[in-house]
């Protein structure tokens, strides 16, 4: 009995490795875990592209999105017309942040790819609210709830796949009174 | 406010072993990429506000996670990494150990066995051979 267990155990174990490492190979080393979800989304004072001054207080008790660009990423690209897209069925307030970006460059950048999605878009021009979220790369995307924390944290541009994990199921639980 | 020498060797010694997120293979300290440049900025300001390396490595793991550190530090959630292989090696030592000592005890009486066992066959083939002739 006790000599079977020691025939079956390097076996198990090794089967257990191979699982474990096989998973380790299919996890991407550059999708990086957001710290910040679950916790309140690090406060926003900028000012915006349109020179008035926007503070994210002003969203409490919202689900909204936030949605980190830029002119210069390529990958923005991608994303803009799903953005685009959500824009128009005014399901969420939308608001861009425009990092590290020169404002004039946002605003051709904009007109270059079919318009502004966004509601409100913040420029932060030295990346110090990127750096608050935790940003490495743009674009991202979080989603934020009516309570203000961090529900959800997207890198890469969004797809439909994020819009309908992500986004729908919080605008279908909590979204009384979401009005724009 | 200029950094002095010291500051900017305190500033190399801590970004260098924080990893850069762009380019992950390169600390904070060699990377040029621009996250890596506005992260220096950061640690910069609060050397110079008098924080300590502590301070700044909580700073950048609370906004990037653990990843951040090319020194993960030891916590609960990577006990099993650190201790494990540890475990595993005094679990090794404890079975070998256990083993030798079994073979040891059986190894003797089993060679006892088997040489009673020849010399009675040998006796018997003597035997057999010395009536044969």
């Amino acid at each position: 009995m006790n000599r079977k267990l020691f025939l079956i155990l390097p076996i198990v174990s090794l089967l257990f490795l191979a699982v474990l490492l096989a998973k380790g190979l299919q996890s991407d080393p550059r999708k990086l875990e957001s710290k910040r979800v679950g916790k309140p989304a690090p406060e926003i004072v900028l000012t915006t592209l349109d020179g008035k001054q926007f503070n994210s207080q002003s969203m409490q008790g919202k689900v909204w999105l936030l949605n980190v660009f830029a002119s210069w990423c390529s990958a923005c690209v991608t994303e803009h017309p799903k953005l685009m897209q959500l824009a128009e069925q005014h399901r969420l307030p939308m608001v861009g942040l425009a990092y590290k970006d020169k404002t004039s460059d946002t605003v051709s950048w904009l007109k270059q790819h079919g318009g502004n999605p966004y509601d409100i878009i913040a420029v932060d021009l030295d990346g110090r609210v990127g750096i608050e979220y935790g940003v490495y790369g743009v674009p991202e995307t979080f989603v934020i709830d009516s309570e203000g924390k961090v529900r959800m944290r997207h890198a890469g541009p969004v797809d439909d796949e994020f819009i309908a994990q992500h986004v729908e199921p919080l605008l279908a639980v909590s979204n009384v009174g979401n009005t724009k | 406010m200029n950094p002095t020498p010291e500051e900017i060797e305190r500033l190399q010694r801590v970004s260098s072993e924080l990893r850069c997120l762009v380019c992950q293979n390169q600390s904070i300290a060699e990377s040029t990429a621009g996250l890596a440049v506005d992260l220096k900025q950061q640690a910069l300001e609060q050397i110079q506000a008098g924080k300590s390396d502590e301070d700044i490595r909580s700073y950048m793991v609370e906004r990037y996670g653990e990843f951040i550190l090319y020194k993960p530090a030891f916590s609960a959630s990577n006990a099993v990494l650190w201790g494990g292989p540890f475990v595993l090696l005094a679990l090794v030592f404890v079975m070998v150990i256990k083993s030798l000592r079994r073979r040891q005890q059986a190894a003797e009486p089993i060679t006892q066995a088997t040489d009673v066992l020849r010399a009675a066959k040998l006796e018997e083939r003597y035997k057999r051979d010395a009536s044969n002739q």
